[in-house]
């Protein structure tokens, strides 16, 4: 029988990680991630890995990106603040087409954020890419540990299959939060062989890899790259689009939510249908490329969405644009958090709770 | 009736490693040619070239490098090479991994990714090619420039009083317990190309032995941005670089110590 362990979202990312055949992280400490490094440094070790604490997040992805060059199953994970500061390398990996694969586990607002506060406010950022140039990540949106086991062992093989980046964005509820999560292994497809890896050039029968930029390596006409990964990106697209629908059959409101929001929404539909309420979810797990198509056609079929994302609205902008109006689109956003003491603005920080959500509902049908 | 003897003894050519191109990369007096040679010998004769994986920096190594040297290259981001070649050694201990870096690249934006690198003891090798100057964005203040030397953005000269004072890498690298040789020298005569190669193929080494990181700073004439004929360039580097500048061995040890609850 598989090993069944009761572990939080981040050591559940780990377990995950070295399942899927990650031997080596690069990473710097940032709350509230931190279980994953700390797992990291203890477990790698003992099966021939390498754990190197880098001085930045900066030179974190580019310790990844290095890995990546090396033909290694590498990886990093930080926070937003530490994300941010990744975009560079971010960037850079697109462009020589190496797969790694980073974990952002979120915490909220701008700037240094809140270390100690959920929050879901980097969706912008993770899916239109916060770097320069036009590229796309797979993103991999996990809502319980069991998921974030899988999906790391997921992230590895697909990053793999197409020489991308692989992102996981999970955030401090799903981080933090301990559930019983079976320790399997999943099986894919052998990778491809990575015959570009550079680690001299005698392991390649004495002929070179010399990576300057995608302008050499295409030819000297940067367009050839994009139209190179404009055919990438739609083998991604027909194959690898996830998403997960609950009780939305006969469904006459459409709750919209991922991540730990969606645990909420869901928790919330029970609740609704309890009380005689016919709603459902969809809850897209990857992120890029989104369900576009299967969320249009459900929209269509049940007439109304209500977004349900713990930041001040931003998958509710891509949710309003890929419904292209013909239903209406409604926000429970930052703003519906529930907070013991009372007013937001002076009270404790809160979260989305089902009853906000079921109480929006009400309103709504 | 006399006997010719006829030498067959090669005494020059080009380096194996030395990718032969229709065209240079470089501007007339630069002495990065000079250097590209100078690492291509030093390859062939460690004979390491098939587990070598080189990284160039951006500025004028950026392309140029990697294209001239026949083994595994890659240009980095700005300043992160020493980030990129820790992860390639780590995950291959075997390789032999070596960055080469500017001075705006090393000495400027990546002299944090340079020091910790020194600081984690990594066991790398790094060109630094110190001309004084940003080289391919049209001669602007590096952190290395010259007290009253005129660059870009410099017009009346590097100000100490604001600007500051030239960074001695060598000397720095030097300082640092995980590093197990550093050196300057100057490919702007024979004698010093001779003590150069000397000096890289003992850099090499330490790595190659699992000793500690080596560092090779190269003082290296920029006539283009120097506004100096290329004999010029050489007389400014044998008076005013090498004055501020001076050529020498910093450290070379042969073991690193440890705490004795670590060897």
């Amino acid at each position: 029988m598989t090993e069944r362990l009761l572990i939080d979202g981040n050591e559940a990312i780990a377990r995950g990680a070295i399942a899927g055949g990650c031997n080596y992280f690069f990473g710097y400490p940032i709350t509230p991630q931190n279980e994953i490094p700390e797992f990291m440094s203890r477990e790698l070790p003992k099966i021939g890995g390498v754990f190197v604490q880098s001085e930045s997040e900066a030179a974190s992805v580019y310790m990844v990106y290095g890995g990546a060059l090396a033909g290694a199953r590498v990886m990093t994970s930080t926070s937003s603040p530490g994300f941010s500061l990744m975009q560079e390398g971010i960037s850079y990996i697109a462009e020589a087409e190496v797969p790694a694969v980073i974990v952002n586990v979120m915490r909220m607002g701008p700037g240094i954020g809140t270390g100690g506060q959920h929050g879901q406010t980097d969706y912008r950022q993770v899916t239109k890419g916060g770097g320069h140039g036009a590229y796309r990540c797979i993103i991999l949106a996990p809502y319980s540990s069991q998921e974030c086991f899988d999906y790391m062992q997921l992230a590895f093989h697909l990053a793999d299959k197409y020489r991308v980046l692989v992102l996981v964005l999970t955030d401090f509820i799903i981080g933090r939060m301990a559930e019983v999560v079976e320790l399997r292994k999943l099986e894919f497809e052998p990778p491809p062989e990575k015959d570009w890896a550079l680690k001299g050039k005698a392991f390649k029968g004495g002929r070179r890899r010399c990576y300057v930029s995608a302008a050499f390596s295409y030819g000297g006409v940067p367009p050839r790259y994009y139209h190179h990964m404009a055919e990438v990106y739609q083998k991604i697209k027909d194959e690898e689009i996830k998403h997960e629908t609950y009780r939305d059959e006969d469904a006459v409101l459409l709750l919209l939510a991922y991540g730990s929001s969606a645990r909420m929404a869901k928790r919330a539909v029970d609740m609704a249908r309890a009380e005689g309420h016919r709603v459902g979810l969809f809850r897209p797990i990857t992120l890029w490329p989104f369900s576009e198509e299967a969320l249009r056609q459900a929209a269509c079929r049940v007439g109304k969405v209500l977004v349900v994302e713990d930041s001040p609205g931003e998958l509710v902008e891509d949710v309003k644009c890929i419904c292209q109006g013909k239903v209406p689109v409604h926000l429970l956003g930052i703003w519906g958090r529930y907070t013991p003491q009372g007013d937001i603005m002076t009270g404790g920080s809160g979260i989305i709770y089902p009853e906000n959500i079921l109480e929006k509902i009400r309103g709504l049908i | 009736m006399t006997e010719k003897i006829v030498s067959r003894k090669k005494v020059w050519g080009t380096p194996k490693l030395r990718v032969p191109l229709p065209f240079s990369f470089f501007c007339p007096g630069c002495h990065y040619g000079i250097i590209v040679r100078l690492i291509c010998e030093v390859l062939e004769e460690l004979g390491i070239e098939g587990r070598t994986v080189g990284l160039a920096g951006v500025g004028c190594s950026f392309g140029p490098f990697p294209v001239s040297i026949d083994v595994d290259f890659t240009s980095c981001p700005h300043g992160r090479a020493p980030a990129m070649a820790t992860a390639i050694k780590r995950i291959h201990p075997e390789t032999v991994v070596f960055t080469v870096q500017g001075d705006g690249d090393l000495g400027s934006i990546g002299l944090g990714c340079f020091m910790n690198a020194l600081i984690r003891g990594e066991k790398l090798t790094t060109i630094f090619l110190n001309n004084a100057c940003y080289g391919t964005t049209g001669g602007q203040m590096a952190p290395t420039t010259l007290i009253g030397m005129k660059t870009t953005t410099t017009p009346e000269g590097r100000d100490p009083r604001t600007a500051g004072f030239p960074l001695h890498t060598a000397e720095l690298a030097a300082t640092m317990k995980g590093v197990a040789y550093s050196a300057r020298c100057t490919v702007h005569s024979p004698a010093n190309f001779r003590r150069a190669r000397k000096a890289l193929k003992t850099a090499f080494q330490k790595q190659i032995d699992g000793i500690g990181y080596g560092f090779v700073e190269f003082l290296s004439a920029c006539p283009t941005n120097w506004r100096l004929s290329p004999p010029d360039c050489i007389k400014f580097i044998s008076e005013k670089m090498i004055a501020e500048y001076p050529l020498g061995e910093f450290k070379n040890v042969d073991v690193i110590e440890l705490p004795e609850e670590w060897r």
